[in-house]
């Protein structure tokens, strides 16, 4: 027994380094190909690792308290929790990672749980433009969770089940089967709220350069600041791969998920180099509109459809 | 034995109220050793070197010449350069052009708060030696008087590619551990101090901003 939870746990550190990397990969490739489109040559592929390098040895660092220290190993611990409950590969035993009868659940939470440790510690940091990106990110957070919920409440109608992993071995069979096109009213609603998610405009009013610069992590630096970066690609990585798993019938391979979650993340920057930034009272009004009602659609949707 | 400022343990603080005193920290800041290993050093400042974080603060006219670096035609990007909007982050400070005493103030007050090791580019002629400001009743003559500097660049004003080889040398000379001003900094905490308060009258905040 214990041995055989040695052996997940390892898997995981696999996982979670896998994972990782890729999500500073998939970070430096989008970089560069924003570059590309304003004609420029972009970063190199390892500037990433690097910043986080960089970062890590810095000779100094000040302190604003123990909530200070503890927000960004709160943030990594979310994203390294919401990674550890989702089955990355479908199928391979190795990068199953904890995935359980109801992880569905607790991966939601996880998500939630980063970002209100990260609340806390820049709260301490006592900066104005922490607070004030603290305040929009936690209410567009509040925001795009309702047609989220939505979307994960209808497909887990539709499936009859809470484990990711027969989420994913139901939408086998051919790409016929996936969420996107069985459920594709749930799969808009997710993707509008995976929009809020990742960050990028017109939703990116928590970070807001130019604005209130960067927000929440205003006051981090040095040794905070790498932890930051590090989650930041991999709890980017994570959540392409839960939506990966829910509705875009997950991956058997690590290519089928690279190009998978590489077309997935290209919405989200398509959508985000083509508008500018909404003001706060617009994105929240905006999720709590359009999306919402995508989602109770859904629920209506899949009652029809899939309930006798 | 006199009590000098340079023995008292920790600093006087004397700009602020009572109270203010009691809300910021004076204790003094230390000098910092490299790791004793010299392949770890070598190895932290080549990541140093590859990843300059430039404080997003013009202080002057000169300032106008670090937006192109962003664009397509210059595109510091690629060898790791980036705009930070807060000094805590950041590593590179840019001193654009001439620097008036009002300014200083906050320049000082940016530099402290940035986290070591910390450059600074002094960019123009005006820091150097004044430049055409050098009778000016309000702008300092004389930078390095007041913080270190790592690199100038002389000008009037220097063109995108001259700032540009700037930051290439500068690489060159952080990976060759050469650049330790935020060491000379400190180790000189008392004259820099002296210096500055010489010029800036209204010295409202903490001997060290941490």
């Amino acid at each position: 027994m214990i041995a055989e939870w040695f052996g997940r746990a390892g898997n995981f550190s696999l996982t979670l380094l896998i994972v990782t990397v890729y999500g500073l990969l998939v970070g430096a490739f989008i970089e560069r190909t924003i570059a590309k489109v304003q004609g420029r040559i972009g970063i190199p592929y390892r500037q990433p690792f690097i910043n986080i390098l960089k970062t890590l040895v810095k000779r100094t660092a000040v302190s604003h308290g123990i909530m200070f220290y503890l927000g960004p190993v709160f943030r990594i611990a979310g994203g390294i929790g919401t990674l550890a409950f989702i089955p990355v590969i479908y199928g391979s035993e190795t990068f199953a990672n904890f995935s359980y009868a109801g992880d569905l659940f607790l991966v939601i939470y996880f998500m939630f749980f980063g970002q209100l440790g990260m609340a806390l510690g820049a709260g301490e940091s006592g900066h104005p433009y922490s607070a004030i990106g603290i305040a929009r990110g936690l209410s567009q957070m509040t925001a795009y969770e309702v047609p989220f919920a939505l979307a994960v409440i209808s497909i887990v109608i539709q499936y009859d089940t809470l484990s990711i992993t027969e989420i994913v071995a139901a939408q086998q069979g051919g790409w016929q089967h996936w969420t996107l096109f069985t459920n594709w009213v749930a799969t808009l609603a997710a993707m509008l709220a995976f929009l809020g998610m990742t960050g990028y405009s017109p939703f990116d009013i928590f970070l807001a350069p130019q604005e209130i610069p960067i927000g929440p992590p205003t006051e981090f630096h040095s040794a905070y600041l790498s932890l930051l970066q590090t989650n930041r690609a991999l709890f980017g990585a994570t959540k392409l791969v839960l939506f990966m798993n829910l509705f875009f019938g997950g991956a058997t391979g690590w290519i089928e998920l690279m190009i998978k979650t590489l077309a997935i993340y290209m919405v989200a920057v398509v959508v985000g180099v083509a508008f500018p930034r909404f003001r706060v009272d617009q994105s929240i009004r905006f999720f709590f509109k359009i999306p919402t009602l995508i989602g109770i659609i859904s629920i209506i949707y899949v009652q029809m459809m899939f309930t006798s | 034995m006199k009590k000098t400022p340079s023995t008292l343990s920790t600093l006087e603080n004397a700009g602020l109220s009572a109270e203010d005193q009691l809300l910021f920290s004076n204790a003094r800041p230390r000098p910092y050793e490299p790791y004793p290993i010299k392949a770890i050093e070598d190895f932290a400042n080549w990541a140093r070197a590859n990843s300059l974080w430039i404080l997003a603060f013009g202080t002057g006219c000169c300032s106008i010449e670090l937006r192109p670096l962003m664009t397509a035609r210059f595109d510091a990007s690629r060898f790791g350069v980036a705009g930070r909007p807060t000094p805590r982050q950041s590593s590179v400070f840019i001193i654009g052009g001439y620097v008036s005493v009002k300014t200083l103030k906050r320049i000082v007050r940016s530099y402290e708060q940035m986290q070591g090791p910390k450059f600074i580019i002094a960019l123009g002629s005006c820091p150097a030696n004044g430049g055409m400001y050098f009778d000016s009743y309000n702008t300092i003559n004389q930078f390095d008087l007041y913080l270190p500097v790592d690199l100038y660049v002389t000008g009037c004003m220097p063109r995108p590619e001259a700032l540009l080889g700037a930051i290439l040398e500068l690489q060159d000379d952080i990976k060759a551990g050469k650049c330790d001003g935020a060491n000379r900094y400190i180790e000189h905490f008392d004259e820099y101090k002296a210096n500055q308060k010489k010029v800036i009258k209204d010295w409202n905040m903490p001997d060290y901003n941490w």
